[in-house]
């Protein structure tokens, strides 16, 4: 029979081989992405066009189509979600039909992502004929990110002090007044770092991706600055091939010859911009606090 | 005007709060909506096949070939999809059973034995796996862990057990994360008491803190299967896209949401391969439902628990 004291050792031994396990892993996974990815990548790697046969060629389109997705993607997900974080923050009323919208998030937030792009892809792609385009991409992308940015709102403006709401209300301002006038810059830090990592979920999802912004990446002319040009690059009614999907791609179909060395390259850039938007995201809400607080 | 309608009338702030309740409304209830739209839109679809191709919902769950595109014996299209259901859970369970007790592990380190900067390491550690995308996740387990696999055991390499291996370490943030928070809120008096008893550490970890953190475990756990229930492309990428029942762990099998991936684009819309396809995704968002569910009710039981 084991007495107490040499259980106790068996078990802190145990829980410290296994914490050992999962920080080997951690940088075991990292380290081979960025090793092995870091020789493919140069300059030509990033700024030719990628090739369908043969040598693969380069991940220009398919990069900046990535940022392009984000950046509309933002563009319409961040007003939606401070609007409903405002209202479960604020106007909520306390019965049933708030407790729906709430699950309704909560069901939006674990719905496979393969699922919400499959409805992405019946609904805007084949129902409203926009096609494999960016546009359809980027609504499907901002369905994926709507329920961690709301309920991330919600947090952020409830973490606000009820002094400043209070506050605000005896001044005499109305209530929406006092929450995008003083709930909202206060709370902007913790929304901005949940704005910014939602970025990087974003950059990396394929799956929702595949058959709304389509798997092609047509030549496109970076000097037309013409959105409704059909060659333009900020035309978002064209197909989009992102980084995340151009790697499943090339692992999946095979058509080109050097398909693993354009992968490593394309998976270590994939995590070195999301490691930067880590990064960017506990600086400048580092940043930020401090210059609101005015604390050193 | 007369005074009196001045002042019956609402002031300036009034009518902007209106126009504010609008706008938040309007936020909420798009969110509503796309919900509902898109369960509805999945069901309909997914429905499409029992309903129009009048294939039973027996065969469906319970047969054991899938090859929609011809027709057995009886005239009867084959899409029996219980290979492909059986080796979602397979690999489901699988991936969790592994994660959880690292999970814990890393759960416990962080809130009970390490000093603050130990534990502040660790929290960026999980959040740097987070950020991994499944598609980088699958591209390592194809050229590292499947040729791994395939020098250990022979055959192809892909299989249940690649998908396993990539799955448990892409369900462990989930799971560890959601376990600290259900470990940080065990009342410290908790653990004053049983250590003033003159329990150990692991006497006091074990069978005071953990025991009554259970109910948030549970649902991290929960969370964790459902996360790699529904994960698509790193599965489809090492797990070998046979739609077979899987021998054993090393022989190639398809998920659900494998077989949707590949078919999706291969197959044409209103057809009946591609309507097999729609209630594959039928079964994989009832499933999500459920595994919501599921967490519901470990949350209610928790909470009468502790009241």
């Amino acid at each position: 029979m084991l007495n107490a004291k040499k259980a106790n050792q068996l078990a802190m031994g145990i829980i410290y081989v296994l914490v050992g396990l999962v920080v080997l892993i951690l940088f075991g996974l990292l380290g081979y992405i960025i090793l092995s990815g870091l020789p493919h990548i140069n300059w030509q790697f990033l700024s030719s066009a990628a090739q369908s046969v043969g040598e693969g060629g380069g991940i220009r389109d398919q990069l900046f189509n990535s940022l392009y997705l984000l950046v509309l993607t933002l563009l319409i997900s961040t007003p939606l979600s401070i609007g409903a974080g405002i209202f479960l923050a604020e106007y909520a009323p306390k019965n049933g039909v708030t407790e729906v919208f709430k699950t309704a998030i909560e069901i939006l937030s674990s719905l496979p992502s393969v699922v919400v792009g499959l409805f992405g892809y019946l609904f805007f792609v084949i129902k409203l004929h926009l096609g494999f385009s960016v546009i359809s991409g980027a609504i499907a992308l901002t369905f994926f990110n709507l329920p961690l940015l709301t309920r991330n709102c919600e947090n952020a403006l409830n973490d606000v002090s009820p002094l400043q709401r209070q506050a605000g209300l005896s001044l005499g301002l109305s209530r929406w007044k006092t929450m995008t006038k003083i709930m909202l810059p206060e709370a902007l830090p913790g929304i901005l770092t949940g704005v910014i990592l939602g970025a990087g979920r974003v950059f990396g999802e394929a799956a929702a991706l595949i058959y709304t912004s389509g798997q092609s990446a047509p030549t496109v002319d970076y000097s037309n600055w013409n959105p409704f040009s059909a060659t333009s690059f900020l035309n978002p009614t064209r197909p989009a091939e992102t980084l995340a999907v151009h790697i499943w791609k090339l692992n999946t179909e095979g058509l080109v010859s050097n398909a693993h060395a354009i992968s490593s390259g394309a998976s270590a850039v994939l995590i070195i911009v999301i490691l930067l938007f880590n990064l960017g995201a506990r600086y400048l809400g580092n940043h930020i606090y401090k210059k609101m607080s005015a604390r050193k | 005007m007369n005074e009196q309608d001045q002042l019956m009338q609402s002031s300036f702030q009034t009518r902007q709060d209106h126009w504010g309740k609008l706008v938040s409304y309007f936020c909420i209830t798009v969110i509503g909506l796309l919900v509902i739209s898109i369960i509805y839109f999945i069901a309909a679809r997914g429905l499409n096949m029992f309903i129009k191709d009048g294939v039973s919902l027996k065969d469906f769950l319970t047969g054991m070939t899938w090859d929609p595109t011809v027709t057995d014996a009886h005239g009867k299209p084959e899409v029996g999809a219980w290979p492909m259901i059986f080796t979602s859970f397979a690999v489901t369970i699988l991936a969790t059973l592994v994660a959880t007790p690292l999970a814990l592990a890393v759960a416990i380190f962080m809130t009970e034995l390490a000093p603050k900067k130990a534990a502040s390491f660790m929290q960026s550690v999980i959040e740097l796996l987070v950020g991994i995308p499944s598609v980088v996740y699958g591209f390592v387990g194809l050229v590292v862990v499947v040729p791994f696999i395939r020098h250990l055991f022979g055959g192809t390499g892909s299989g249940i057990l690649a998908a396993v291996t990539v799955l448990f370490v892409m369900v462990l943030p989930t799971i560890t994360s959601m376990s600290i928070d259900s470990l940080k809120n065990v009342p410290k008096n908790y653990r004053e008491a049983s250590i003033a008893l003159g329990a150990t550490l692991w006497q006091t970890i074990y069978k005071v803190i953990l025991r009554s953190a259970i109910p948030g475990i549970l649902t991290a756990v929960i969370f964790g299967m459902a996360r790699a229930f529904g994960e698509a492309l790193a599965v489809q990428m090492v797990i070998g896209n046979a739609p077979l029942m899987p021998e054993n762990l090393i022989s190639p099998a398809s998920t659900l949401t494998s077989t949707l991936t590949v078919g999706i684009g291969n197959t044409v819309m209103g057809t009946l391969p591609n309507d097999a396809l729609w209630s594959l995704a039928l079964v994989l968002m009832l499933m999500s439902l459920a595994f919501n569910l599921l967490v519901k009710l470990v949350n209610k039981k928790g909470v009468s628990r502790n009241a």
